[in-house]
């Protein structure tokens, strides 16, 4: 589905300070439809700074980031609208079951969540049988498996994942990779942090930024 | 819009009905605390009359901060509080939506109850009625005013001791014009001037507090 306006999203000039260390500076990046951002970087380099900055949840000290050639906060409304932002923490709600979570995540993000296309998002995550089991019970792959069922739910344009292998076995890393595939065919923009060399395919249009 | 408003209300409604210890334990703490008093000063009608509506109210108050504490810890804790940052709705709304599910189960739990605690007392009838009246305006007060400063505590640590003292002296004109609404009712003097101060309170408390409290979980995630 070819979007309406042209999703890029442009970091300039950005900059991050934590306390009183400075992360990074004057950094630059564009990202264009069906374009992977992946961000490398030792423990502590402000990864994890970047994505929350990109999403709006962090001011950059300096700079801007840019949404379709505004900057964030005057897009904020329509920018989130089409953002699905996973962080090291799951979003999930330990005394609801997955569906539920589904798709009170979805209804947050202002996406229909009707539940047989949940059920089919849990099932492909690999979790047909747990739709209806309390989250605490879930095991910690099981539980990134059920957050990142948000994915193919709805059509954002842009995923920003914080370590989305983490906790996954190879089935569960095969079907994310086949979800950013299809993503990034759709047209839509990736950004991504990962330390382990996953077996993204080299042919997929990448950015590397290293931080 | 509505949509997402909706589904966070049910959300916590839902987390407070399957976790009905933590829901159930403000209540039991108001009870016991409102108890205690009457055993304590002893069996004289006339004391614990000129008491019970300050006493009703003040354990309501402190029963009221022990729910307080979770309204965004453990949507901090579990990340779905970014997610609420995150969401095309605007924040003061989902606040208000979360806000309004906390009173539910809480504030108007001590509401509903309090007429029974009114009789060990001795509060007649009609200042039992008042007690509940005034709790039902008060108590989303009390709600609205926390959610302020559990949303300026969230992420700290002993978040609990800090919120009750940022909150509870902000709480003290709910008690005075809740309190004294049935003050007046038992003297025989009318109670529209303490309900109108109290409705003209949760007014302004809903248009702002939600607000104030968006503001302050902005920073609080940065």
């Amino acid at each position: 589905m070819p979007p309406a306006t042209d999703p890029t999203l442009e970091l300039r000039d950005l900059a991050c300070v934590r306390g009183r260390r400075r992360l990074f500076r004057g950094l630059n990046a564009t990202l264009a439809p069906g374009q992977l951002l992946r961000v490398t970087g030792a423990n502590g380099a402000g990864k994890t700074s970047l994505l929350r900055m990109l999403c709006g949840l962090l001011a950059p000290a300096q700079g801007q980031v840019l949404w379709q050639g505004l900057a964030l906060p005057q897009v904020r409304e329509a920018f989130h609208q089409q953002l699905i932002y996973l962080g090291h923490a799951a979003a999930l709600k330990d005394e609801l079951t997955p569906l539920e979570n589904l798709q009170v995540a979805a209804r947050l993000g202002g996406r229909a969540a009707d539940e047989a296309a949940a059920r089919q998002a849990l099932a492909d995550a690999g979790l047909s049988g747990r739709e209806q089991a309390p989250s605490r019970t879930l095991s910690q792959g099981q539980r990134r498996r059920a957050a990142l069922a948000r994915l193919p739910l709805g059509t954002a344009l842009l995923w920003v994942l914080d370590e989305p292998f983490n906790a996954l076995d190879t089935t569960a890393t095969a079907w994310l990779l086949g979800l950013i595939e299809g993503q990034l065919q759709r047209g839509g923009l990736v950004v991504l942090t990962s330390h382990q060399p996953v077996g993204l395919s080299e042919h997929l249009p990448q950015v590397m930024l290293a931080l | 819009m509505t949509a997402a408003l909706f589904a966070v209300f049910q959300r916590d409604l839902r987390i407070a009905l399957r976790r009905r210890a933590d829901t159930g334990s403000a209540l039991v703490f108001f009870v016991i605390v409102a108890a205690l008093f009457p055993l304590g000063v002893g069996p004289e009608f006339g004391l614990l009359r000129r008491m019970g509506p300050g006493v009703v109210w003040v354990a309501a108050l402190l029963a009221s901060m022990l729910a307080l504490g979770r309204l965004f810890a453990d949507d901090h804790a579990d990340g779905t509080l970014e997610q609420m940052l995150l969401s095309p709705t605007p924040l003061a709304l989902l606040v208000l939506a979360k806000t309004a599910a906390h009173w539910l189960a809480s504030g108007l739990l001590l509401a509903l109850i309090s007429p029974l605690l009114a009789l060990q007392f001795d509060l007649g009838g009609e200042a039992a009625g008042v007690l509940f009246l005034s709790l039902l305006l008060g108590t989303p007060l009390l709600s609205l005013i926390g959610a302020i400063g559990a949303a300026l505590t969230v992420g700290l640590r002993g978040a609990g001791v800090l919120l009750s003292l940022l909150v509870l002296p902000l709480c003290a004109p709910v008690l005075i014009f809740g309190a004294g609404a049935v003050e007046s009712s038992l003297a025989g003097l009318g109670v529209a001037a303490h309900f109108s101060l109290l409705g003209a309170m949760l007014l302004l408390a809903l248009f702002l507090a939600p607000l104030a409290a968006a503001a302050a979980l902005r920073i609080a995630l940065e």
